[in-house]
């Protein structure tokens, strides 16, 4: 008995032995998230090469069309337009294409403003510890106190609808989260003797800060990132839902909503479930991949 | 010859509440070390020997401040320095070796680039000489083909080996002084005796002094020239290794020895009865006399001075002072 499972488990090593450098080889590519990537990347292409795709201009009406036209599968529709025409008898289609890149530029460009200011003080805090952490947290939880889409609301009512402005107010909402979590992060980090052999070591702060601080948490802060970029999208189409987002006749998903809301009654739903379901598969699968990436990082499941 | 490091009546306090509590965690503390030797500094947990050695390189926490004495490092009064200016005597002076070998590395860099830092900032190498430094160090604490070990990244090596690469990365700069603060404590022990005789090999190549924190006596026999026993804050006994293994004066330093396991004896191991002293609130008089056997009237009364018994050689206890010869054995047997 003994011997049969010892031969058994010396095959089984040899077995998993090649089978182990194989699945290394493989590794990367296999473990990658295949839902996600299947949502996200047409996304990011149909933005980025939005100007070649959309057979329209998003802005302008199309020359010979009517006022919401249904889609070309539809009763009236046309292969012309093939999502629909809008209330201005602007093609539905370039729009949603439009749209994404509005959404997708914003998601990504506001996450790296909000996890910016937040990693910076997040570090500065955690590190510098006294009465720089403690300015730096009480701002940060009078920050959370408020409302985060009023607040939102507020500064975009104060300085003006234009896309950039939306990335840097929603930069500006989202960075205490990172600033939370980074400086949870960075007390126990400074604690830990290879930073500690740093400064015995002679070093300054600064290089501590770069060279030992920022390296370790990224991890964290790229987790963090993944999961606000769904969060940011989301709170940019609220805005322009609410008229005080990217400004017309720009197209934003979340001002198509809002555009197409009141001939969702008459049945005109095309207006309103494009843009509904492109914000719901971007969100959904910026999500997903935060999931995967947090599992992808986790040092406990890591096994370093 | 003046010494390398003279500690005289170090104090350093931690003030906690707005200093309404103060607790002496160093408390008068004075040694020398000359160059090339080893010092042992012996003591329970909370004795003060880490805040001694975080006093001597300045990296006290918050809380803490020297508030006496001096601390003299190659004719420097290192205790009324900077920040700014100490930064430039670490690292290229002093070095240190903690206890933890799995977090001492930052495992985001490879082994090279770690031990290469030092060599590269204090010692200005570049290029192929500090490839060689490296090689080099890491040959001195016994990396096997370190030419291959030093693209790897801490993760892939022991813990033996990586707390030999903190060695060479705390010989990278080419201090005259090395802290040692319980390096040996998480490694095993045949790893142990390696790792101690990887440091006596690059100090008899370097001639580097060291401080070995530890409270390990027996590595502090194999290792230490001199030892400083530390109680409460204070070093209660200081002399020869030789000398204080042989005749301890100091009751507290018997007791050590005398709770050292020995190889074959069927007894029962000594323990030191009761805790040690709470900091902030420390007994009238000598600090050990709650747990010392031969406490007399006068324990309880007033701290004792420090006597001496031979060169480099003094106790703090009243009933040694009052023996003042060798054979006194009252406190362990």
């Amino acid at each position: 008995m003994v011997s049969t499972t010892e031969e058994l488990e010396v095959a089984a090593v040899a077995a998993a032995a090649p089978r182990r450098a194989e699945g290394r080889r493989l590794g990367r590519l296999r473990d990658l998230p295949v839902l996600p990537l299947a949502i996200l990347v047409p996304f990011a292409l149909m933005a980025l090469f939005a100007n070649v795709i959309a057979p329209y201009d998003p802005t302008e009406p199309i020359p010979g069309a009517k006022i919401f036209e249904p889609p070309f599968w539809m009763a009236g529709g046309s292969a012309h337009w093939l999502l629909g025409t809008d209330f201005q008898a602007r093609d539905v289609l370039s729009r949603l294409i439009f749209g994404a890149r509005v959404s997708l530029i914003v998601g990504v460009t506001g996450t790296l403003v909000a996890g910016g200011i937040g990693t910076a003080f997040g570090i500065l805090a955690g590190y510098l510890g006294g009465w720089v952490d403690q300015v730096i947290m009480r701002v940060t939880d009078a920050w959370l106190a408020l409302p985060a889409l009023v607040f939102a609301i507020f500064l975009a009512t104060m300085v003006g609808p234009s896309m950039w402005n939306i990335v840097i107010i929603l930069g500006a909402v989202y960075w205490t989260r990172y600033a939370r979590v980074i400086r949870g992060e960075v007390l126990s980090l400074r604690e830990r003797e290879f930073v500690k052999l740093a400064e015995i070591a002679g070093a300054s702060r600064r290089r501590i800060i770069l060279r030992h601080i920022l390296p370790n948490v990224m991890n964290s802060a790229m987790v963090l990132a993944s999961l606000t970029i769904g969060v940011v999208i989301i709170a940019e189409a609220a805005l322009s839902f609410l008229g005080v987002g990217v400004p017309p006749p720009q197209p934003a998903w979340g001002s198509m909503l809002s555009d197409g809301r009141s001939m969702l009654m008459v049945g005109d739903w095309w207006l309103t479930v494009f843009p509904g379901l492109g914000i719901l598969l971007v969100v959904l699968a910026t999500q997903l991949l935060g999931d995967w990436l947090r599992v992808r990082l986790d040092p406990q499941l890591r096994n370093l | 010859m003046p010494p390398l490091l003279r500690v005289s009546d170090l104090e350093t306090h931690y003030s906690s509440f707005g200093g309404s509590r103060v607790v002496k965690a160093v408390d008068g503390v004075s040694f020398t070390l000359a160059a090339g030797e080893t010092i042992g500094l012996v003591g329970e947990s909370g004795c003060g020997k880490t805040t001694t050695c975080l006093s001597i390189v300045g990296l006290l926490p918050n809380a803490a401040k020297i508030v006496g004495g001096h601390i003299e490092f190659a004719g420097e009064d290192l205790a009324g320095k900077s920040q700014r200016q100490l930064r430039r005597v670490r690292g290229r002076q002093i070095a240190m070796i903690l206890q933890d070998p799995m977090a001492s590395l930052n495992p985001l860099f490879s082994i090279y680039t770690q031990v290469a830092e030092p060599a590269y900032y204090h010692r200005a190498m570049r290029g192929g000489s500090l490839r060689e430094r490296v090689r080099e160090l890491l040959r001195a604490v016994r990396i096997p083909s370190p030419a291959m070990r030093m693209r790897e990244y801490p993760h892939q090596m022991s813990g033996g080996m990586r707390q030999r690469v903190v060695g060479a990365i705390a010989m990278a700069g080419g201090p005259k002084l090395i802290i040692a603060d319980e390096p040996t404590t998480n490694l095993d022990v045949t790893i142990q005796a390696q790792y101690l005789d990887v440091l006596k090999d690059i100090q008899r190549d370097t001639g580097v002094a060291i401080i070995f924190v530890t409270h390990n006596l027996g590595i502090v026999a194999r290792m230490c020239d001199k030892m400083a026993v530390m109680y409460a804050g204070r070093i209660v006994e200081h002399g020869a290794v030789r000398d204080l293994f042989r005749a301890p004066k100091h009751p507290y330093t018997k007791a050590l020895l005398g709770s050292m396991p020995k190889l074959g004896s069927k007894e029962r191991l000594y323990a030191i009865p009761g805790q040690p002293p709470n900091l902030a609130d420390l007994p009238m008089g000598c600090a050990f006399h709650p747990r010392c056997k031969d406490a007399i009237a006068q324990c309880l009364e007033r701290a004792p001075d420090e006597r001496s018994f031979g060169a480099g050689w003094t106790a703090r206890c009243w009933r040694a002072a009052e023996e003042g010869k060798e054979g006194y054995v009252g406190a362990v047997a």
